[in-house]
């Protein structure tokens, strides 16, 4: 039998310290984050919105606007593939007009999701600015596309897969590196 | 995996399930201004409708166009079915223009079944009523609003009462929903004079009473059928007024019902015959709201059946689709 | 060639034997083994069941009129290779077989394609409209004898005109065969009236239409001492009223078709127009009622109910599609899958049922005759341990619409004599 090799590439504490360490950044380029608005792309991208959302909440000590928006619909990939089921879209009270607006995924990869996002992103208002924050940038982009927050930069092969497990759905903190046999 | 829908018999509770929780959803994507989806862009879907509908066959194009599909409106007035072109001529015509979809209302019950089994297209077929036998999404819509209203808008429909008046025998919609609400849990009476309800109706999954009167304080959704006033040639029932003082929805009908409950009606209402108009305007009528949720779960099942490489329903769905 | 000698045969399915056929009648029946007589054709039987030649008292030749879906000829190489020798024409052609002129036209083709007996219906009614009685005298003096008369497809209605048409066949020993289905209650009907039918949302045709129309018709037989015979009983409760009324001493007769032993209305799910049929397939308790009774006798007869349609009136939706299915080439496959080999019946009451009864009700003297020496050669040879596989491209009619299309079934119609002359061999027309 082939069993994959799985490598942990971040545990519990690098993704806090990522996730910290993207808190500040957004902050810094924000310039205190009064207009901020925080939207996770579904699933895990969600996930990692309130964690930056709530670290920003407690070093400024306001609340933050955090949602979510699910960009499926938007996708140029749908037809290729099977089905995809659709995840919430919540987007804050306040609104994304005139906001600057910080996406966040888990993996950044082709760049497509985060294409389909700004797409997606029209249909609720034109905000001031768009950031892109992710927790893993693995390469292989298809599109002109970069992230503004990295939490690691982690070169791979295109048979490599990356999963990201966060213990508000798995019970546990890691990336994980398995090379597809 | 079912390429069609045909009859609320081909969903599982899961498709239901997938079909309501994907036109919420959508509901969440359309808060602003009604923009297009780009989802279906480069697919042509064709209504079909040998029957005027103006309701479905708008509410139908509404969908698949803010999914940006192209749209075709074949209707049989003016068209070469008044010719006498058969079923199966004008489905080939159809799959000769490239139609990805076909959404057919017909007045023959299952001329959706023929079009989707008898070879003639190789499209999906979404059936928008079909005689007196199905109208799957209208029962789709139903029970969203239902859910919208009393299930915190997620899950099934768990012990939920429904009730359903009027003239069950020639009612598709009544048909479409007792499948559907059953399989999603929900406890089913139906209400009619017995000269509309059909012969083997006791074998459906439902409970039948000749009483509006008896069910009203156990109602949870009150659905008000159409009563067409054409019946009454027929020797269905008397006449209208006696009609409606036995079966029609009034003010003080309406207040016997627990105060959570609400009335539905699939429209067109027909004032004063099964609906009081006072009823018909008040807030616990979510008659408008069904229009409105009729067009995202149009998009739902349009989006299910048209969306991937191969159609959502009757499969699980991929949620780990690589980003 | 006239003269034939079939060697082994089991008539009835009983001991083999050989017989030898000369001149158009039996001369001989001969210990199996037996020389054949000089110069006579030999027909290898060994395993087979040899029965009279069965005879169809409820035929669709189509023609004048739908040539497109069947002519006499092509309906009679469908009844020959089904193991017919003889066949009833119903009337409801263009024109209506409703004048000595068309019953006339139809006998005559009959002759002509020479491959069975046709016997034309005719019509109870001018035009089948349920006005006014045809010329039912003028029908049965003419050359084609017509001893059974039909608004078959239509119902008579008019219980005056019922009476009457009753009494005035009494002038020909003829019968009046009715096409039981009260009018009003089958309005639109499309299918049978029950679980199903409330499911599907198609308009029932209710099991008491029938019985309404055969209860009061064997009444009325009884009151003017007429001759009834109901076309393709349905329904359980039309085989007890039939059962009341031939035990009252009614002068009744009763048919059903094949589908209707076989067949179940669930099969509409599909909401395929191959199983619309008049009456309607019904539910498996009308089919285990239909069974018995013909096991008993207290229906007499299976009649096909042959309705040839062309491919556009069943390739569309399934209120726009015609009524009516093939029977003439599965019949006897049909009736050994339901009857024989569930053990209700044996070969003698295969033969009663399918050409000795008919051939009495029709009043046909060189039909449904006993195999013996004397008698008209007209049998046919049966494999009933072969099985074949129904292919509607490969039948004999003009038609596709049988329900069978793909289904296994048992029994091989192996040679048909008729008026001893062979017109299939080896399963094979002539």
């Amino acid at each position: 039998m082939n069993l994959p090799a799985r490598r942990v590439v971040l545990d519990a504490s690098d993704i806090s310290r990522s996730v910290t360490r993207i808190a500040h950044e957004i902050l810094e380029d924000a310039k205190g984050a009064e207009d901020v608005v925080i939207l996770g792309i579904p699933n895990r991208g969600v996930h990692l919105a309130h964690r930056i959302g709530g670290l920003i909440e407690t070093f400024e000590g306001r609340e933050i606007p955090v949602g979510s928006l699910d960009v499926t619909m938007f996708r140029d990939d749908l037809r290729r593939g099977k089905l995809r089921s659709l995840e919430p879209t919540d987007i804050p009270e306040c609104g994304i007009e005139d906001r600057l607006v910080v996406l966040v995924d888990d993996v950044l990869y082709s760049g497509r999701t985060v294409r389909a996002a700004l797409d997606a992103l029209g249909e609720f208002g034109r905000p001031r600015a768009v950031r892109l924050a992710v927790l893993i940038d693995r390469g292989h982009r298809e599109l002109p596309i970069r992230a503004d927050f990295v939490g690691k930069n982690l070169p791979t092969s295109r048979s490599e897969t990356i999963r990201v497990r966060l213990r508000e759905v798995d019970d546990t903190d890691e990336v994980v590196l398995e090379a597809t046999s | 995996m079912t390429r069609h829908l045909l009859s609320c018999e081909d969903l599982t509770a899961e498709d239901a399930i997938l079909i309501l929780d994907t036109a919420k959803r959508l509901g969440e994507l359309s808060t602003g201004p009604m923009r297009k989806l780009p989802t279906l862009r480069g697919r042509t879907v064709v209504n079909l409708f040998f029957e005027d509908s103006t309701r479905t066959r708008i509410s139908f194009e509404a969908a698949a166009k803010r999914l940006s599909a192209d749209v075709i409106n074949f209707a049989a007035k003016g068209s070469s079915v008044e010719k006498g072109e058969s079923l199966k001529d004008t489905a080939m015509t159809l799959e000769a223009m490239g139609a990805d979809a076909v959404v057919i209302r017909h007045p023959a019950s299952g001329a959706p079944y023929r079009l989707a089994n008898a070879g003639w297209i190789g499209g999906s077929v979404i059936n928008a009523g079909d005689g007196t036998h199905a109208h799957p999404t209208q029962a789709l819509l139903d029970a969203y609003t239902m859910r919208e209203h009393l299930r915190s808008g997620t899950g099934d429909l768990q012990g939920l009462r429904v009730c359903i008046v009027g003239d069950i025998l020639h009612s598709r919609v009544a048909r479409s929903n007792v499948t559907l609400l059953t399989t999603l849990g929900a406890d089913v009476t139906l209400v009619a004079p017995p000269t509309l309800l059909p012969i083997g109706v006791e074998e459906w999954p439902a409970t039948i009473s000749y009483s509006l009167d008896d069910h009203l304080p156990e109602t949870d959704a009150l659905m008000m059928l159409r009563v067409q006033n054409e019946r009454m040639n027929s020797a269905y029932f008397p006449s209208a007024r006696e009609y409606s003082r036995r079966y029609g929805l009034t003010s003080s009908r309406m207040s016997r019902m627990p105060e959570h409950a609400i009335v539905l009606h699939p429209g067109p209402i027909n004032r004063g015959m099964e609906i009081a108009s006072e009823v018909a305007d008040s807030p616990r009528a979510v008659i408008i709201e069904q229009v409105r949720n009729g067009v995202i779960t149009r998009m739902a099942v349009l989006y299910l059946l048209l969306g991937g490489s191969e159609s959502g329903l009757g499969d699980l769905v991929d949620e780990e689709a690589t980003a | 060639m006239t003269t034939w000698h079939i060697a082994g045969a089991q008539p009835l399915g009983g001991e083999p034997v050989d017989i030898a056929i000369s001149d158009g009648t039996i001369s001989a029946i001969l210990p199996t083994g037996s020389t054949p007589a000089p110069h006579s054709t030999l027909i290898e039987a060994h395993g087979l069941i040899a029965l009279p030649g069965l005879v169809d008292l409820h035929t669709h030749l189509r023609e004048p009129g739908r040539e497109d879906a069947e002519t006499v000829e092509s309906g009679c190489r469908a009844a020959a290779l089904g193991g017919f020798t003889a066949v009833h024409a119903m009337a409801n052609t263009d024109p209506v077989a409703d004048s000595a002129g068309v019953v006339e036209q139809v006998w005559r083709l009959g002759q002509t394609a020479g491959l069975c007996d046709v016997h034309p219906v005719g019509a109870v009614t001018v035009g089948l409209q349920g006005e006014r009685l045809a010329e039912i005298g003028a029908m049965a003096d003419s050359a084609a004898r017509v001893r059974i008369f039909s608004d078959d497809g239509h119902c008579v209605n008019d219980a005056l005109l019922m009476r009457r048409a009753l009494e005035y066949t009494k002038a020909f020993d003829g019968v009046v065969a009715q096409h039981a289905q009260e009018k009003r209650l089958t309005e639109g009907a499309q299918m049978h009236e029950g679980v199903v039918s409330s499911r599907l949302g198609l308009t029932g045709w209710p099991a008491v239409a029938e019985e309404a129309i055969i209860a009061r018709d064997v009444l009325l037989a009884e009151h003017v001492d007429g001759r009834l015979h109901v076309c393709h009983v349905s329904t359980a409760g039309s085989v007890e009223i039939i059962r009341h009324a031939k035990a009252r001493g009614v002068k009744v007769t009763a048919e059903v078709t094949p589908h209707h032993l076989m067949l179940t209305d669930d099969l509409v799910e599909t909401y395929d127009p191959v199983y619309k049929v008049n009456p309607p397939l019904r539910t498996a308790r009308d089919v285990v009622a239909l069974r018995a009774a013909l096991a008993d006798g207290t229906i007499d007869a299976v009649a096909t109910d042959h309705a040839p349609h062309p491919s556009e009136s069943k390739d569309c939706e399934w209120a726009a599609a015609a009524m009516g299915m093939l029977g003439l080439e599965t019949a006897l496959s049909v009736v050994i899958e339901t009857m024989v080999n569930t053990g209700l019946m044996g070969w003698a009451e295969v033969a009663d049922r399918m050409s000795i009864r008919p051939a009495r009700i029709g009043g046909l003297e060189g039909q449904g005759r006993p195999l013996a020496v004397g008698e008209p050669a007209n049998l046919v040879l049966v494999d009933a341990g072969a099985s074949w596989v129904v292919d509607p491209a490969a039948m004999a009619s003009r038609s596709r619409n049988t329900p069978y299309r793909a289904l296994t079934l048992p029994g091989r119609v192996v040679a048909t004599i008729y008026r001893g002359r062979p017109t299939v061999l080896e399963g094979r027309l002539v």
